[in-house]
């Protein structure tokens, strides 16, 4: 088990909070709420050790797209790359409903 | 994931009960927009246990509790996640579930109805919280037993999990039992069973033969639950609405007699094959 921890830059604030997903095999849950400070954070902890490069190359691709300054929690259970931002974006979509 | 004993999928133009999660099947049972979840994801109340044996915890460990109204009456929903660590039971969901059962209690005995719904799906209890787990869902039991003295406490095991040890325990104490062909009850899962008793008592791969043992549909046809229902979300939620409101029959642990006539029935040298169990200890009507 790992524990990460990863900062963006933000443009523009984060309203209300969504809970998203399952801490199940391959699968994940995402926590995402406003920030304290003007940045994005976020904290993974995870199943799977050594992918920290993998992480940072999703989370990269994620803040290309979002400029929220959230605050986001995920707690993985081995889902790949694909299933992270696939709830990561299912997240962001509850965010604007 | 297909299974051979009873895949998930529902009816062809129904809403499946099964593929929805914890919370998705705690909404679904409850009036539309009454829905109200207490000790939510936010609070992160998760397990302190399972971090320290290198176990990634979720924020609210496995189990939702949501207040709202079934058919109008007021009512709480614990509902199990089943995908997280097969929906075992530790302290801390534990305790949801027993914290909302007493505080339904209470406000039972001021005279303010609550109807309770536990919608199961769970290996049992949690091996990393141990003994914790077990107090937990002992609290369980004490709760189920003092609280349908006032109100029926409706039980629901859909699948894929199912519902086994302790909580299987808390399965059977429930006023009226409601299961899907889908389900399995049982004391034992059947993993456990091969691994214990060796691949000749049972053999966990056999699909069929686990289901035709400890399925839904074998339960209900043996007098061990009380409802029998297809994989349709609306349908389950109809059944609870009706069942939530009627007298039950007297609880199955309250007939002990009546089970222990049916035990002595059987020579475990010769156990029944599960027809013939139908046939001994089931409904007349049932299938």
């Amino acid at each position: 088990m790992e524990h990460l921890t990863f900062t963006y830059p933000a443009r523009e604030p984060v309203r209300g909070r969504v809970h998203v997903g399952v801490v199940g095999s391959g699968d994940l849950e995402v926590l995402i709420e406003p920030s304290p400070d003007p940045q994005a954070h976020v904290a993974v902890t995870t199943s799977a050790d050594g992918f920290e490069a993998v992480w940072r190359h999703v989370l990269d691709r994620f803040f290309g797209r979002f400029a929220g300054a959230a605050a986001i929690e995920i707690n993985d259970f081995g889902a790949t790359p694909g299933v992270v931002m696939l709830r990561l974006e299912q997240a962001v979509e509850e965010l604007r409903a | 994931m297909t299974l051979a004993g009873g895949g998930p999928g529902g009816l062809p133009g129904r809403p499946s009960f099964i593929e929805l999660s914890a919370r998705e099947r705690a909404r679904a049972i409850l009036d539309a927009g009454t829905f109200r979840e207490l000790l939510g994801p936010f609070e992160r109340l998760k397990s302190p246990w399972l971090e320290l044996q290198g176990v990634v915890a979720q924020s609210d460990d496995g189990v939702v509790i949501a207040r709202g109204r079934i058919g109008g009456a007021s009512a709480v929903v614990a509902a199990i996640e089943g995908a997280y660590q097969g929906g075992s039971v530790g302290e801390v969901s534990g305790a949801k579930i027993a914290g909302a059962l007493e505080l339904a209690l209470r406000d039972c005995e001021r005279g303010r109805p609550v109807r309770p719904v536990l919608l199961l799906e769970t290996g049992g209890v949690r091996l990393q919280e141990a003994n914790l787990g077990l107090a937990a869902i002992a609290e369980v039991h004490a709760a189920i037993v003092a609280l349908r003295r006032h109100v029926p406490v409706v039980g629901v095991v859909a699948g894929l999990v199912g519902c086994f040890g302790g909580m299987a325990l808390a399965a059977a104490l429930c006023s009226h039992l409601v299961v899907t062909r889908q389900a399995r009850l049982g004391m034992n899962g059947p993993e456990v069973i091969e691994q214990e008793a060796g691949i000749g008592e049972l053999d966990a791969g056999d699909q069929a033969l686990v289901w035709s043992l400890m399925g839904g549909e074998q339960r209900y046809a043996s007098g061990l639950a009380d409802a029998l229902l297809e994989d349709d979300a609306e349908a389950i939620a109809a059944e609870v609405r009706r069942v939530s409101q009627s007298t039950a029959a007297p609880p199955r642990s309250e007939q002990a007699q009546r089970f222990l006539e049916r035990l002595a029935a059987i020579d475990p040298g010769q156990p029944p094959e599960p027809r013939a169990l139908r046939a001994l200890w089931g409904r007349p009507e049932a299938p």
